[in-house]
Formats: structure tokens, sequence, C-alpha cells
């Protein structure tokens, strides 16, 4: 009895998995870019960051106007940010009709904006080549969850030069615990097509079909 | 046969016991470090989903109650509360020095109230770091995160350094006595008659430990006392290099080692209630934040030092061959701190992030 108890735990304690919790919470608004002959040539990120890291990323940076930083006082932070989320490949994955589509360095004229004790983030993704699928997948998300992404409330996703008769689909992720129900509350209201994420995968998702 | 499989299995059972109690319970250990980019974020299901969970929520909530306690200093409490819980689930997660505790505590034979202030001591020292970083970076220097950032991995370099040091001074203690009691019976034999004990049984198979020749001595009269006692007709003075008196001095090295890493949340935590103008609360939090923490890992290592002497009895039941696996499993322990020490320098096993910076 003692030893299939242990046994047991022995078989859990080795199953688990190597992660830590999530330090920061980023809310995220995504605009995708096409071109006139309906391939995708961008993704531009808004991403609103929490309180907590907003206040730890601005530490020390020096403002004319005590917590109030413009863009310009914050213009070195977005570099170092942007720079050094080139690792972690920005947290975006493209892939277009199952083919990995590449990302290629954010377009200059990032920059970071600071409201309301909030720090946001915005930057466009090119494509190294611009694509045009069937079916394409954009996927946001922290393999060492570290970051915790989710969609901001009101019109997540956004389009720019949508070809004519595409579907554009904000995927919610199922969330970590056993609180499935509560994500089905959270579809927006005003997006286009919503879906529930049914099966193994978390990441937020926007799927777009075209014929 | 069966009874000798059933021993060989007890064994084998203690020994994994171990291994569990020392390096399972850091998940960072249990999985490697790769996830295939692109194909989804991964599942976490089950208990550990649930602790992630939960440290997160906890985590989410100390911003809401700094801010709380700025409008309303009675707040402080339910902060404090909130920080309490939150060391608690968030030392379940990798770090805070359940692994290499563990096996500090596995291979120098320390007893349980020891390891429980060990634990509490490093937890200490870790608050105290984030205090002192934070402190002096972003108080008195005006740092930015990136500065402080830094000063953390330049700590976690020497924190890392430090347990793989432990670990090879460990490792040449208990790997020297356990290659002892594998040399040839014959030797071992010859050299104890020269210590002429009344209860020598040439009956029955014995085989006798050596004690280190360099420290025995002195203590020989001390431990045969007790281990004559324990081990019945086998004499087995411990290598009493690692026992005895000076444990919490030796154990510093360990404290220090563990508590040199400063937990990047309370960082955070910190630099958000400094912040605030709140920089006395955030200290106190995170103190309470330690006290969580080092409960979590007292409890991972009572464990550890529980599975160790399951072992040892065990091991007692079989003199001779009983500790010779008992030592064998002190020196995997030794050996475990250094893959830990190793692991952690080259970024195989994840310590926590701070941002990006």
């Amino acid at each position: 009895m003692i030893r299939t108890a242990l046994i047991v735990t022995l078989g859990l304690a080795f199953a688990a998995p190597a992660l830590a919790h999530p330090h920061v919470w980023v809310t995220m608004h995504t605009e995708l870019e096409y071109a006139p002959d309906g391939s995708i040539t961008g993704v531009h990120h808004d991403w609103a960051f929490d309180d907590m890291f907003s206040a730890f990323a601005t530490q020390g940076i020096e403002s004319k106007t005590k917590g109030a930083f413009t863009r310009e006082e914050l213009a070195p932070l977005a570099k170092v940010n942007v720079e050094s989320l080139k690792e972690y490949d920005y947290f975006t994955y493209v892939t277009a009709d199952g083919v990995k589509a590449p990302l290629t360095d954010p377009a200059p004229g990032y920059w970071l904006d600071y409201t309301n004790q909030i720090l946001t983030l915005h930057f466009t993704l090119p494509l190294k080549t611009p694509v045009k699928a069937k079916l394409l997948t954009i996927d946001i998300y922290d393999p060492t969850i570290f970051v915790d992404f989710e969609w901001a409330k009101t019109k997540p996703a956004r389009v720019v030069n949508f070809p004519h008769g595409c579907k554009l689909d904000v995927v919610l992720p199922r969330e970590m615990t056993y609180a499935e129900g509560k994500a089905l509350s959270e579809i927006p209201a005003d997006a286009q097509n919503t879906t529930m994420a049914i099966g193994a995968e978390f990441a937020n998702k926007i799927l777009v079909n075209c014929p | 046969m069966p009874a000798r499989c059933s021993r060989l299995f007890q064994y084998a059972l203690a020994a994994a016991l171990i291994l569990f109690a020392a390096a399972a319970i850091d998940p960072a250990l249990a999985a490697p470090f790769g996830f295939s980019r692109g194909s989804g974020a991964p599942e976490i299901g089950g208990f550990t989903g649930w602790i992630l969970h939960e440290q997160a929520q906890f985590y989410r909530m100390l911003s809401g109650a700094i801010r709380a306690a700025k409008a309303d200093g009675s707040a402080a409490w339910t902060l404090m509360g909130i920080s309490f819980v939150y060391g608690v689930f968030h030392a379940a997660g990798p770090g805070h020095g359940k692994a290499v505790i563990s096996s500090y505590l596995v291979a120098n034979d320390e007893t349980w109230r020891r390891g429980i202030v060990l634990s509490f001591a490093s937890a200490i020292v870790q608050a105290f770091t984030a205090i002192a970083i934070v402190g002096i970076a972003a108080v008195l220097l005006g740092a930015t995160a990136k500065v402080m950032g830094n000063t953390v991995r330049i700590i976690e370099m020497v924190s890392y350094a430090l347990i793989v040091l432990i670990g090879l001074r460990l490792l040449w203690v208990k790997g020297r006595a356990f290659l002892h009691l594998l040399r040839p019976r014959a030797q071992n034999h010859e050299h104890d008659h020269a210590h002429a004990h009344a209860h020598h049984h040439h009956g029955h198979a014995h085989d006798h430990h050596h004690h280190d020749h360099g420290h025995g001595h002195a203590h020989h009269g001390h431990d045969h006392a007790d281990e004559a006692h324990a081990w019945g007709h086998a004499h087995a003075p411990e290598p009493s290099e690692l026992g005895g008196r000076h444990w919490f001095r030796r154990g510093l090295a360990a404290i220090v080692a563990v508590g040199l890493r400063p937990c990047s949340g309370a960082i955070i935590v910190l630099v958000f209630a400094l912040a605030q103008g709140l920089f006395w609360i955030g200290v106190a939090s995170t103190f309470v934040m330690g006290l969580g923490t080092a409960i979590t890992v007292a409890a991972v290592a009572t464990l550890a030092v529980s599975a160790r002497s399951f072992a040892g009895r065990w091991a007692k039941a079989k003199p001779g061959a009983g500790l010779i696996v008992l030592r064998g499993l002190e020196t995997a322990a030794a050996g475990l701190i250094i893959v830990f020490g190793i692991a952690l320098l080259t970024g195989y096993m994840m310590s926590e992030q701070m941002g990006f910076f």
C-alpha cells in the first residue's frame, strides 16, 4: 500500500513540467496589415502591461513631470524591451497553411506610452515575405508562462485592407485551471465570429480563413 | 530469493524516494526545459496547474493590496496575509533552494529540526537580498530595472557557483567514505582487530566499516557508544567530519548559496511599493513572503530527511551492504547538488526571470 503510494507520488513528481508563474500580464490588441494583393504583410501589437510591471519597468527613468513619461523619455526603455523580446521571437508565431511564416525585427517607429500608470508597447512585426494563405494562424503566447497574454475586452483584433471574402476569428485560450466555463462569458460581444478554443491549446490565436 | 528481491526493492525505493524528495519536487529539474515553438502553449493540468494558478492569483492581488494599503493603513494586514499565502504557493514552483537544501540535508544526514532551521535561515537571507537590491539600487541610486536585473544576474552566478562548490566538497567527503566501504574486506578486517572490540562475531558475515583515519580517532569513543548499539553487531562509526556540533556553521554556506538569489517577484513587488511611496510596507511584505516560502521549503526538507532516515533504517537491517547503499545515496545526493548548481549556471534549470531588460 505504502509502496504503491510512493511509486505513484514519484511518477507524479517526475511528470511535473518546469514552469514558474506569470510575472507579467499583457492585455493585447492586434492589427493585421494586408497588402492590396491579399497577402499579409505585418502584425501590429499594442501590448498594455500590468501595473506592477509598469512600475518596475519605469523605475529610475528620468522624467520632466513626476509620474508622467513622454514618448522620448521612454524611447531607451522601448529599445531595451524590443531587443530583449527578440530572444523570445516576440512571442508571435505565424503559420500560413501549416507552414511557418517568419517575422523580422520590428519596424522602426515602435514606442512606449505611459497612461494611468500603465505602460503600453506599440510595435509592428513585418513578415519576412508577405504571404497569402487559405488558413492563417497567429499564435501569441509565452511558452515559459512568464508572460500571461490575454485579449483586450473590446476589439482585440483589427484588420487593415482586409481581403474580400476572408473571415477573422479571435480564439480565446482555455484557462489553465478547471474554470473552463469562465472563458465562455468572456467572448467579446462585438468580435467577428469568435470561437472557443477546444482541445489542448492555450495560446491566444487569430485565425483568418480565406477562400 | 524472494526476501532478497524484496530488500533490493526496498533499497531501490529508498533511493527513489530520496531522489524524489531532493529533486523531483522542484519541477525545474523534472522535465527538460524545451517547448517546441509554434505548436501552441503547453498544457498544464492537475495539481501543478492549480499551484501555478494560485500563485499567479495571489501575486496579482499584491498590487491591489498595496494600493489599498496606500488609501487605508489597515489594509496592510490584508497585504501581509496575501504575501504569506503567495510565499507558500510560490516556493512550490521552481527555485527557492528546495532541491539544494534537501540534497544537502540528505548528504549530511542532518536532522529534520536542523533542516527547518536551515530552510528558514535561507528564506530570511533571500528576503534580505531582495530588500538590499531594491533598497540600494532603486532607492539610493535611482537605478533602472535593467540595472537591477543585471545585479541579480551577477548575484545569481555567485550563488550557483557556491552551490557547485558545496556539492564538490560534500562529494569529496562522502565519496571517499563510500569508496572506503567498497574496499576488499580483508583489509577492513585486519584494521579493526587493532581496535579490539569485544562484540566481534565471526560467525556471521560482518562487514566492518572504515572511519576516515584522519578524523576517526578523536570521535571514536563517542561514536562507538552510539553506533555499536544502533548497528548491532557491526560497529559503524560515522565519518564524523560532517556530523555533530558545528552544523550551523557548515550549513551557513548552503544558506548563503541558496539565499543569495532573491525572489524576482519580491523585487518587483518592492519596486511597486516604492513607486507608491510605501517602501517599508513592501519590506514587511517581503519578509512575510519569506516566511511563507520558508514553510514550504521546510516541508520539502523534512520529507527529504524522513526519506533518508527511512533508508537509514532499512540499511541498519542489513549491516555492511546496507551502509554501503546509504553512503552511496549520500554520495549521490552530493552529486545532485553539483548537478543542480551546474544546471542553474548554464540556464538549463530555470530560475526566475525579471522581465525584458
